[in-house]
This record gives C-alpha cells, sequence and structure tokens, in this order.
C-alpha cells in the first residue's frame, strides 16, 4: 500500500503538471539594510513600546543595577527568577530573593515568582518588539513567559532600524519569542485587555550605550 | 510513487461529509436567518468598522507596503510552485532537529494520526491553540468522541467551544458575543467562577486567565496549527497575542501541530515579510503581541516530543486548478473579511464553513468542492459576493479573490448545467426578440412596483428570478417603462432639448460630457426618477 506521504507529494506532482505555472522571482523592493542613529532608534523604539503600554527605562550600561533594582521595587518584586547565565552584575543592588533557573523547575514553582529579569537577542525599533532566542542570559521559553512581570534588558546596539534587519539577527535553530508590549486581547467586543496568560507587565530597560 | 509517468491524476477533494468546510444550508438562506439579527449586525459593524480603520493606519505607516505585498504573493507563488521540494526539504529539517512528520491525506486521517499520537502520551486530554487547520478537520470533536477532552486556550475560542457555539470569524471567532452574552457563558460554564462576576472585559478575561492557568500548568500534550513552516531551517512559527500560545507551545511534553500543506515558505528570511504583513492586515498592529518560532525540540527547553502533521484534504485539488490555486496564498489574516459587504451583514455562520467571508467563498468550494449534491450548500458560495473588489485591495498577498469567484460561478454553471440566473437569462433572451412580447413584459414589470414595500425595494421575486432575490433586494422598476416615456410629451420635449445641446458644437465633447451621455442613456430606464440601479 502506498503510504499517505508518497500519495500526498504524489498529489502535488499532478496538481503541478496539470497547472503548470512560470517560475517567480520574488521581487525584494521593500526596505532592507536600513540603519537609523542611535539616537533615532531610541526615540523610535522607545515610542512603540510605550503605544504597546510597555514600561521603558533608557539608561547608561553602568546603570543598569539601580535600574533595575529600582523597578522591581517599584513593583514590589521580593523573589524573581532569572536565567542561570544572565549577567550577575545587573542584580548587583537588588536585595530580593533570586533564583536562577534550572530545566527541571516546574512551571508551577515558575508561577509563584513575582518577576523574572532577561537579557535579549535583539530589538526592533519600527514596531517595539524585543527577541529572546534562549540563549543563556535569556533562559528557557518558560522563564519568561509564566511570571506576572517580565523585566527585559536590551542593548541599543541590538536594536535593529525595521524588522529584516532585526530577523537578519536571528539564529533560526534557536528557540525564538517575538515579545510586543504585554500580552494582550480583544476578542470582548475588540476592546483591548492587556495580560490575559502571558506577563502582565513587560518593563524595557534601554542600555544607550552599548 | 502512485503515478503512472505523463498521466497526472486529477487530485482528490477533501471528503463530502467530513469535517468543517461545509455548512447544512445554502449560503442564502443562511444568511436570510442571520439578516433577522440585529445584535449581531451591530456587533460586527462595529468590530469591522474598528479594525478597518487600524489596519489602514498601519499598513499606510509604511510606505513600502505595496513591495512588501508584491514579494509576499511571489513568495507564496514560488512556495507553491516548488511544493514537492520544499516539503521534503522540511520534512528532513525538522526530523534532523529532533521532530517527527507525519503526513495526512485527509482531515479523517489527520484526526486519527493525533489521536493516536495523544492516546500515546497515555494523556485524556490536550490545550489547543486557536488553529483553523484543526477547526477545518473537526479535530475536537473527533477527541471527544475517542474520549480525549480539548480544551481551547484562545480567549475567543474557548468563549466559542463552552458555549457550544462555531466561531464566525478568523480573527475574532466570538464577535458575535457581547459582554453580557460572555460573562453569562462564564456563569454557566466555568466550573468554580466567581458569581459575582460583571461584564468588564478585564475581569472576564481575567476569569478565563484563572480557569485556564490550571490547565497549562498540568497538560502533558498540546495541539497547534502553524502560520508557516520553513522549509530551508525547519522553523514553525505561530503568531498570537495572548501568551496562550506560548504556553501551549513551551510548557506540555509533547506538542503535535497540524500545518496545511501550502503553509511552507522557502526560506528563514521569508518570514522578515511575513512578519510585516500578517500582523498589520490582520489586527491593525504594527506587530502582534507573541509571536513564537521554534525548530524540532531543542533539550532542557519546551516540549521534547514534537509531531508535526503535514495536511492536503483538498489543497491538492485546489493547487491543479489554474485559476483556484491563487487561493492557496491565503494567509488567513481576515482582512478581506472586514472590507466585505457581504460578510458585514450575514456574519460568519452563513459560509457554513470554517472559512468565512471572501476567502471562504473561494477556498471552501476549491477544498471540498460544490458538485457532490444538486443542493450542496458549497454550491451557493461563489456567489455570496457583490464583487466589489474590497477584498482584493486589502489582501496582503494580493489573491485577486473576485476573479476567483467568477470563476467559481463559471464553474458552477458548467457543471450544473441550469440555474435560476441562466433560466432567466435565456428567458430574457427570448422575450427581447420579439417587440410585442417584449412590450407585454414592460408592462408585466409594472406590477413589480405593487410586490415592493415602501421603500421601493422587492426583497423576494417570483420564480425563476427568487434565486436572485434570496441574497439581495431588487429595486422597483420604474413608473413609466422607456417606450412610454419616449411617447410622452414629456420625453419628447427632454430629447430635443438634448439633441439642441448636441448640436451647439463639438467643444464640448470632454470627458465628462461623454460620461454624461452615458448617464442619460442610462436614465432611458428611469426618467425622471433619479436612481436606477439594482446594485
Ligand atoms: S484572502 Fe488575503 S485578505 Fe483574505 S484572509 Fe487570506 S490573506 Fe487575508
Amino acid at each position: 500500500m502506498t503510504s499517505a506521504r508518497d500519495t500526498v507529494l504524489g498529489r502535488v506532482r499532478d496538481a503541478l503538471a496539470l497547472a503548470p505555472t512560470p517560475a517567480t522571482a520574488v521581487p525584494r523592493g521593500y526596505r532592507t539594510g536600513r540603519t537609523l542613529p542611535d539616537g533615532e532608534r531610541l526615540a523610535l523604539f522607545t515610542d512603540r513600546l510605550v503605544d504597546y503600554k510597555a514600561e521603558v527605562h533608557p539608561c547608561t550600561a553602568d546603570r543598569t543595577a539601580q535600574v533595575v533594582a529600582g523597578v522591581l521595587r517599584d513593583h514590589g518584586a521580593r523573589r524573581i527568577g532569572v536565567p542561570a547565565g544572565l549577567d550577575p552584575r545587573w542584580l548587583d543592588a537588588y536585595d530580593g530573593e533570586v533564583r536562577p533557573d534550572t530545566a527541571d523547575i516546574p512551571a508551577r514553582q515558575l508561577d509563584a515568582l513575582d518577576a523574572v529579569v532577561t537579557a535579549s537577542a535583539a530589538g526592533c525599533a519600527e514596531t517595539g518588539t524585543i527577541f529572546l532566542d534562549g540563549s543563556s542570559g535569556q533562559g528557557r521559553r518558560a522563564l519568561s513567559l509564566v511570571p506576572d512581570l517580565h523585566l527585559c534588558v536590551v542593548d541599543l546596539s541590538a536594536v535593529a532600524a525595521g524588522v529584516p534587519e532585526a530577523v537578519a539577527r536571528l539564529v533560526p535553530e534557536r528557540p525564538t519569542t517575538l515579545i510586543s508590549g504585554p500580552s494582550a486581547t480583544s476578542d470582548i467586543e475588540l476592546e483591548r485587555v492587556e495580560g490575559v496568560h502571558g506577563p502582565r507587565r513587560l518593563v524595557v530597560v534601554i542600555r544607550t550605550d552599548r | 510513487m502512485s503515478t503512472f509517468l505523463g498521466m497526472p491524476a486529477r487530485p482528490p477533494r477533501s471528503p463530502y461529509g467530513t469535517g468543517n468546510l461545509r455548512g447544512d444550508e445554502p449560503f442564502p438562506r443562511a444568511a436570510h436567518q442571520e439578516l433577522g439579527n440585529a445584535q449581531l449586525r451591530r456587533n460586527l459593524g462595529r468590530a469591522t468598522t474598528t479594525i478597518r480603520a487600524k489596519r489602514l493606519n498601519a499598513t499606510g505607516e509604511l510606505p513600502d507596503w505595496e513591495a512588501l505585498r508584491e514579494a509576499g504573493s511571489a513568495i507564496k507563488t514560488d512556495a507553491l510552485n516548488r511544493l514537492p521540494e520544499l516539503l521534503e526539504q522540511l520534512e528532513r529539517k525538522v526530523t534532523e532537529h529532533g521532530g517527527t512528520v507525519h503526513w495526512a491525506r485527509d482531515g479523517a486521517e489527520a484526526n486519527e494520526i493525533v489521536t493516536r499520537l495523544v492516546r500515546a502520551t497515555g494523556s485524556g486530554e490536550v490545550i489547543k491553540v486557536k488553529s483553523m487547520a484543526t477547526q477545518e478537520i473537526g479535530l475536537n470533536e473527533h477527541l471527544e468522541a475517542a474520549g480525549i477532552t480539548p480544551y481551547e486556550t484562545d480567549l475567543a475560542e474557548l468563549i466559542v467551544q463552552l458555549a457550544h457555539d462555531r466561531p464566525s470569524h478568523i480573527l475574532v471567532p466570538a464577535i458575535h458575543r457581547n459582554r453580557d452574552e460572555i460573562r453569562q457563558i462564564f456563569l454557566d460554564r466555568i466550573p468554580g467562577v466567581d458569581p459575582e462576576l460583571d461584564n468588564v472585559p478585564a475581569h472576564l478575561a481575567a476569569a478565563a486567565r484563572a480557569y485556564l492557568r490550571e490547565k497549562f500548568m498540568t497538560a502533558k500534550v498540546a495541539v497547534s496549527g502553524a502560520n508557516f513552516g520553513v522549509a530551508e531551517t525547519g522553523t514553525l512559527a505561530v503568531v498570537e497575542s495572548e501568551g496562550n500560545g506560548r504556553m501551549c507551545l513551551t510548557l506540555p511534553e509533547t506538542l503535535i501541530t497540524v500545518m496545511g500543506i501550502e503553509k511552507v515558505l522557502p526560506r528563514y528570511r521569508d518570514l522578515e515579510v511575513f512578519l510585516q504583513l500578517l500582523p498589520r492586515s490582520s489586527t491593525g498592529e504594527r506587530m502582534n503581541p507573541y509571536t513564537s518560532l521554534w525548530t524540532g525540540v531543542t533539550p532542557g527547553d519546551g516540549p521534547q516530543d514534537f509531531h508535526l502533521v503535514l495536511l492536503d484534504n483538498g489543497r491538492t485539488a485546489a493547487l491543479a486548478d489554474t485559476v483556484g490555486r491563487a487561493a492557496l496564498n491565503c494567509i488567513r489574516c481576515s482582512a478581506c473579511l472586514n472590507v466585505c459587504p457581504v460578510y458585514e451583514r450575514t456574519g460568519g455562520h452563513a459560509y457554513g464553513s470554517t472559512y468565512p467571508g471572501p476567502i471562504g467563498a473561494v477556498l471552501t468550494p476549491q477544498l471540498a468542492g460544490m458538485d457532490a449534491a444538486a443542493d450542496d450548500p458549497n454550491s451557493s458560495l461563489p456567489y455570496a459576493s457583490s464583487l466589489c473588489g474590497a477584498c482584493f485591495d486589502a489582501c496582503p498577498v494580493k489573491i485577486d479573490i473576485p476573479s476567483l469567484l467568477v470563476e467559481l460561478r463559471h464553474q458552477h454553471t458548467e457543471q450544473t448545467g441550469t440555474t435560476a440566473e441562466k433560466l432567466a437569462m435565456k428567458a430574457a433572451a427570448a422575450v427581447m426578440k420579439r417587440p410585442t412580447l417584449y412590450a407585454g413584459a414592460q408592462k408585466a414589470a409594472g406590477l413589480g412596483r405593487a410586490l415592493a414595500g415602501r421603500d421601493g425595494t422587492i426583497s423576494r421575486l417570483p420564480p425563476p428570478f427568487g434565486g436572485w432575490s434570496d441574497s439581495r433586494d431588487t429595486a422597483a422598476p420604474p413608473r413609466q417603462t422607456f417606450r412610454a416615456w419616449y411617447a410622452s410629451a414629456e420625453g419628447r420635449a427632454t430629447l430635443r432639448a438634448a439633441a439642441d445641446e448636441h448640436d451647439r458644437g463639438p467643444d464640448e465633447h470632454t470627458p465628462d460630457q461623454g460620461e454624461g451621455g452615458m448617464r442619460r442613456r442610462d436614465g432611458e430606464h428611469a426618467p425622471g426618477q433619479g436612481e436606477g440601479g439594482t446594485e
């Protein structure tokens, strides 16, 4: 008996033989390879993030620890989760409980955390998007998903102008999450509600001199 | 290989009577019922107007929007052209990264594969990400029959599921429900819900969050669809807003993804196009809150058992049609629904299929056929359109939906031989050939005024024109026929004035005048009435 695989592939070949169409080249006349000066990128990125109800804190790299601690204090986060590879200096000024993540910690325990602090792989200014790719400072996907507050540290140098420039920074094989603002739904009479299943609050700390 | 060289066979449609690609009654009848629902029309009208405005903002913001549409259209066309090679590449890449690929000839086979995979985990329940493909094949019903409980986790899908209802829109499936109805559904159906729950959307969303969080924490198996599958890398993409997708794709041990074979993209880079086209066309946002991209299995992160089910279910039949295959370019953004005047009034249920609106009217007959029975509801779908062209303008991948609808009408007429419209045209031709009959018919048409309501429209015509009036109101014929008007003193005077004007000089033959001339000719049928046409 023919396998489903062979049958489906055979049908595809038959279909193409019955309705042949000429080979199509892909015109890529849309904007690519865009660059913007730091100031404009920061302004655009911030504007988009704020539009999405994210909280934004630009700072210099040497102020990271103060800003991170300040945000966590303001939000009353006493117990936070961090990826095992997070730069420990970022938490120097934080006096709450820090729980480094491991793959075997069940989701239910993540649910008991007040916040999570991660780094990021890239950003996109035009859309206000943060990219996480699971490398050591960002941790596994569950960690940045289950706690209610996500504090993400982004280097301005990793924020690209547009989507093509940002996608070019990704490593396809890595599990990647694109985040634009906190979780949201508009399913009830199209009224936007922030925070359904993902983090209800997103704070982005942008380090402007890195 | 299943085929003989040089003798391609026409691939089969989705088997009749399976899945959710066919309603119980023809569009005009279903639409008539929905038209009586003022609540539905109000909800829909508000929703489509809002999304439409947001979408225009979001697309207008990009100076290269048209270039993105060009690219998106070409990428999809190119992908369909190279489908065999791309599917094999996707399979190879997913397998290399620790996933397992399954092939399903139709919905029934896909349902069986998913059920078998769930059973193998020992779990009696699955959590689900909103997915058109699993809707299409009726996976939930199949799982339930097999003793497995599916939990929809998208808020709108949850509302629909709890209410034992059907989705009415691709993007916002519960748009036909208002907050009071949703509150009542939650009070009735969510175990342990706070009886004091009010109708504030934020509170309703919080109730759903509390209910589903427990499921996310405990579920062992998730089922999702996919917006894109990248052949080059084996990467799959799910685009969403609420985070329920991330929960399902990340927390369970086993993930089963059902993907239509037309969702394949050649290169990873192609995502740069669709990540701009999809959110802006769909919700009118610059970017949707969450997009998940994963490639097979990643040790220590996410499900360690990943299955990809590649679904045909009539897609190859659509592919074999030179005209119809363009419908497979669809990325399910729902922009065409929100601009469609027919959809806006009837809502999604009238289409009877998982795919409503303009694209549904094309895709549904393509996938499932419209020939199995004389009163096949799918046969009526190509007529569920005014052919105004708004859907073509809105479509991010430039699918010429109006032309596809016309082609399907043609195919339908060819198949059935006789239709009400064909009959009507035959009758009209016969009458026009004989002047006395024609004059008589015009007198008879005057009777139309007696049939018409106060607003001057007729909502139901006698046979054989019933098919026409089932889906649209007809303007009552003018009080006077052209012949009667021509013969009258008023008519003669008007014509003389027009002729004099014409004689006054050729310099007035501007394009505007030309149009005026056209108008006058139009007006022949309704002199002194000012308005004529029915559509
Ligand atoms: S046909 Fe075009 S506009 Fe309609 S849902 Fe598909 S992609 Fe969107």
